[in-house]
């Protein structure tokens, strides 16, 4: 029992095997129907599954691959030509024998089918030289032809079968046993049917030029048992070497260094046994693009450059699917029709090329067409007709942030819902699996041209880059691939250098508001929640200490500066101790729900470390909104009346009335003095870090200001007071907002609660349970330049 | 087979506890532990088990059961649970004893909810009770609030020395 359950077992990985190859086979015959090597290997390969079914008594499968071997024949023997037609009743028939391996795998039988339409079919394409030939006296093994040794034989020298048994068995044939000489021999008890299977197996290998001795079949579970123990060997060699480097005895150093080489390049060779070539994965698109294309009416040529770039195992896994998506989206919506294509002066046949090579210890996987391209435009009013993002925001956007619209959840452009793609789950799947496996995805289009997707992806998850930091003199490791760079600020600025917006600590990085995350805090847990912000506090420069400067204010203070999803913040850590590779191993499920975590690994040393996750980070300390609504840009979600939670900055107008802008636009709070405000033209300007920064008046530039008399409170320099300033940005340009006080920061979702009631206010929110005008810094800015000219004239 | 069953046994706060020594993989030494902060307290920490990260579980937590005083060094009985491999901390071993069936009692209802999930029973040995502890139900990590809750609906008697 257990035998031929191995048994099938082997027949049915090496059949999938088989057939993977056969779907490239055929594609490549259908150009070169002439190619012998080519018809000799699919005619064996299916000859060894219609054999091998015969013993272990699959009669479905081995009937459909009978006809498909007669067929074969045929072509082989140049009795027919392969043509188009015949290559779609192959593959069919390469389809049912993939469904029937399936189902055999799945329950153990071939299942419930009817497979005489694509008997019938495959019968009828024997036609048209003369009548399909009778019952299965099609093409036998004996025949096999091309030095391959027949079964006879084979059976003789391995399984002790007769000359004599094997003589009464192949009369039998002759006298009409439709049946093969193996199944004979199988049913008169002179072999096995595992000889019988050992045998075909022998033959096909005798005979198949591409049929390899040099590899063998591995259970991937063996190879990530050999990849611990190596694991366990590094940790065993340091310790040695560290103990060697300790004594005299040269002949224990030169054996510790020997050992320290041979473990490193074992170490480098189990690495590369988990490697696989792309190929692997792309081998299949030629013909999902073949039958989508005949599906859909269009020419499509594939191109693939890069097969052998090699990536870990369970990441071929994982792009699989994005990329099989993608693949069907360009053949689908991408490449136009022959007609369309001429009359736009390129050539009938479209081109889909794939393309894959190592760059910065990533993996690049480019998808390109030459295609229809996306037109901007319809994918913008697309966007803004789905609710994804306002008209304002859409007009704002470059083309290439355009584009990349399609990532979010929710879109489809397809006019027509095809069988194929187009069914609003899509490009948004594409990038959320990717960016699981710490891949980024990039589209770039130009209309009329084609489109490209370039995906990168890192080597491998095993192993991974990543900075030890310490905190509470615990390590956790930080993946590089979200690591922008590493900031110190030394005793002397320590955390001075720290400023506080209400609370939260942000660190100006090169004029910039970073934000900054505290990692001893974010792990204690719960505390911090509670401590921020419910009464407001006013912001005051430099004089909030940060939560630890009473204990570490002498100290220098760390920050490791990180991206996720796009937005930056500082995650202030003790201590920076070095990069090294480190591998990750899985945290046991009970620990899944801790999102702060990817995975743990174990030191040099032989302990244990966590590794962070970036992500989950900054969700936790609610650096990143909750879930993945944002957009593409800062810009974009500045100006969002989205429905995504948002950071903003408070403050007063003159009359005490709240207001509020986006705190993404605030590049830094400042004080500055009455005196060092001068007069330029008609505005107000200060000197401001080399550069001259203009200041709007936030009472001014709002309606109040036509409550003031004519020029006055306009050009009137202020004198002693200092002057609150926001300083934000907008489109590169930076200016000034002088405000009467600045309140607080909140996060907030920012359901518009009614309409503005004057210009430069997009609309007005209820806020900390008082209502608060949003400002639209950008009209604000407009309506700012346009009305200081002809505002005053001295 | 008749009935007897193996099992391997350990003490916590010198009660006699038994797990199925077939769920046992293998009883190591205690190392250090790596701490895994935000985790709920159940969790003892991550140990380096040759080259395997695996999670330590404070069994004595896990029961309600006094925490360890520091004099006691715990030993570290690995088991192969429902969720993988996981590591419980108790304070000596015991031998491996064969009992019958029938010696068998389950656990009586006066016991809190959350604890007869994870005690099965109790068999009758010749000096004392074994409490068979369900393994899958012991090495898993509830939330410090899902175990309050159920306490409070539960309100039975914790486990008395």
């Amino acid at each position: 029992m257990n035998e031929s359950d191995d048994i099938v077992k082997e027949f049915l990985v090496e059949s999938y095997e088989n057939l993977d190859r056969l779907d490239r086979d055929l594609i490549t015959l259908e150009k070169h129907p002439k190619d012998r090597e080519i018809l000799g290997s699919v005619f064996r390969t299916i000859h060894t599954i219609k054999g091998t079914s015969g013993f272990l008594d699959f009669d479905k499968l081995g009937a459909v691959a009978h006809v498909g071997e007669s067929l074969l024949g045929r072509l082989r023997d140049g009795q027919l030509e392969l043509d188009r037609e015949i290559t779609s009743g192959l593959l069919a028939m390469v389809d049912a024998v993939r469904q029937m391996l399936g189902s055999i795998e799945a329950t153990g039988v071939e299942g419930e089918r009817d497979d005489t339409r694509l008997i019938a079919r495959l019968t009828g394409l024997q036609q048209p030289s003369e009548a399909p030939p009778k019952g299965h006296a099609a093409p036998v093994p004996e025949r096999t032809g091309d030095g391959v040794p027949n079964i006879g034989s084979v059976l003789t020298q391995r399984a002790g079968v007769t000359a004599a048994q094997i003589k009464s068995a192949a009369e039998e044939q002759t006298a009409g046993d439709p049946r093969h000489i193996g199944e004979i021999l199988v049913e008169q008890g002179a072999a096995q049917p595992s000889d019988a299977v050992a045998a075909l197996r022998v033959q096909r290998a005798a005979g198949g030029p591409s049929a390899s001795g040099s590899t063998i079949r591995l259970d991937v579970g063996l190879l990530d048992h050999l990849m611990n123990l190596v694991g366990e060997l590094v940790l065993a060699r340091n310790q040695i070497l560290q103990f060697a480097n300790r004594t005299e005895e040269s002949t224990l150093v030169a054996a510790s260094q020997q050992l320290n080489l041979i473990t490193t390049e074992l170490q480098g060779g189990v690495m590369k046994t988990r490697m696989q070539p792309i190929g692997n994965i792309w081998s299949k698109f030629p013909r999902t693009v073949r039958d989508l294309a005949l599906e859909c009416g269009k020419q499509v040529r594939v191109e693939m450059e890069g097969q052998e770039t090699e990536l870990d195992k369970t990441l071929i896994e994982a792009i699989k699917d994005p990329l099989t998506h993608l693949v069907r989206n360009s053949v689908d919506h991408g490449i136009e029709t022959p007609e369309v294509r001429q009359a736009a002066g390129k050539s009938p046949e479209g081109r889909l090329g794939l393309r894959a090579f190592h760059e910065g210890g990533q993996v690049n996987i480019e998808i390109s067409d030459d295609g229809a391209g996306l037109d901007q435009e319809r994918i913008r009013n697309k966007a803004v007709q789905k609710g994804l993002i306002s008209a304002d925001q859409a007009s704002r956007l470059s083309d290439r942030e355009t584009v990349n619209l399609v990532f979010l959840p929710g879109f489809s452009t397809a006019e027509k819902i095809t069988n194929v793609s187009g069914r609003g789950v899509g490009m948004d799947v594409v990038k959320t699996h990717i960016e699981k496996i710490g891949g980024t995805v990039d589209l770039q289009s130009k209309r009329g041209e084609g489109v490209l997707v370039r995906m990168k992806i890192p080597l491998t998850l095993a192993i991974i880059p990543a900075l030890i930091v310490t905190s509470e003199s615990e390590r956790y490791a930080i993946p590089q691939v979200s690591l922008l760079e590493l900031v110190r600020l030394e005793q002397r600025g320590g955390h001075q250098g720290i400023e506080m917006i209400h609370g939260s600590p942000v660190y100006r990085l090169r004029g910039r508001l970073l934000p900054l995350i505290y990692l001893s805090r974010e792990l204690a847990g719960g505390a911090k929640a509670a401590e921020s912000s419910t009464a407001p506090r006013c912001v005051s420069r430099k004089n909030d200490a940060p939560p630890d400067a009473a204990s570490e204010g002498s100290q220098a203070v760390n920050i490791v500066v990180l991206e996720a999803e796009g937005r930056q913040f500082g995650l202030v850590v003790d201590e920076i101790n070095d990069t090294e590779e480190i591998v990750v191993k899985p945290l046991s499920k009970h620990l899944k729900s801790i999102s702060v975590y990817a995975g743990a690994t174990i030191m040099g040393d032989g302990r244990v470390a966590l590794i962070l996750d970036v992500l989950g980070l900054a969700q936790c300390s609610s650096i990143l909104a909750e879930g993945r609504e944002h957009l593409p840009t800062e810009a974009a979600e500045a100006a969002s009346g989205g429905r995504a939670k948002q950071k903003l900055v408070l403050f007063t107008g003159r009359a005490g009335s709240r207001m509020a802008v986006p705190l993404e636009m605030l590049a830094r709070l400042e004080n500055i003095p009455g005196p060092e405000v001068e007069r330029s033209g008609n505005q107000w300007v200060t000197q401001y870090r080399g550069q001259i920064l203009p200041l709007i008046r936030v009472t001014h530039a709002l309606e109040e200001r036509r409550q003031l008399p004519r020029g006055e409170g306009l050009m009137t320099l202020p004198t002693t007071e200092t002057l609150q300033v926001l300083v934000l940005e907008n489109e590169q340009q930076s200016f000034g907002l002088v405000v009467n006080q600045i309140l607080d920061i909140v996060e907030s979702t920012l359901e518009p609660q009614s309409p503005s009631t004057r210009a430069g206010v997009l609309h007005c929110s209820v806020i900390s349970k008082k209502v608060t005008e949003l400002l639209d810094v950008a009209a604000l800015l407009r309506t700012g330049e346009a009305y200081e000219p002809t505002g005053s004239i001295q | 087979m008749n009935n007897a069953r193996q099992f391997c046994t350990f003490y916590l706060n010198h009660l006699l506890f038994g797990v199925e020594s077939q769920k046992i993989q293998e009883v190591v030494t205690y190392r250090e532990l790596r701490p895994v902060p935000l985790a709920p307290p159940v969790v003892g920490g991550l140990m380096n088990l040759r080259g395997q990260v695996v999670l330590v579980l404070e069994l004595r937590r896990q029961l309600q059961l006094p925490e360890r005083p520091p004099e006691i060094t715990p030993i570290c009985l690995v088991v192969r649970a429902a969720g993988g491999t996981v590591c419980l901390l108790a304070d000596e071993v015991g031998n491996v004893v064969e009992v019958e069936e029938a010696t068998f009692e389950p656990s009586p209802e006066t016991l809190s909810p959350r604890l007869r999930s994870v005690i099965l029973g109790v068999h009758k040995l010749e000096h004392q009770l074994m409490h068979v502890l369900d393994t899958d139900h012991a090495c898993e990590v509830r939330g410090a609030g899902q175990l309050e809750a159920v306490e409070a609906q539960g309100g039975g008697r914790g486990l008395a020395v």
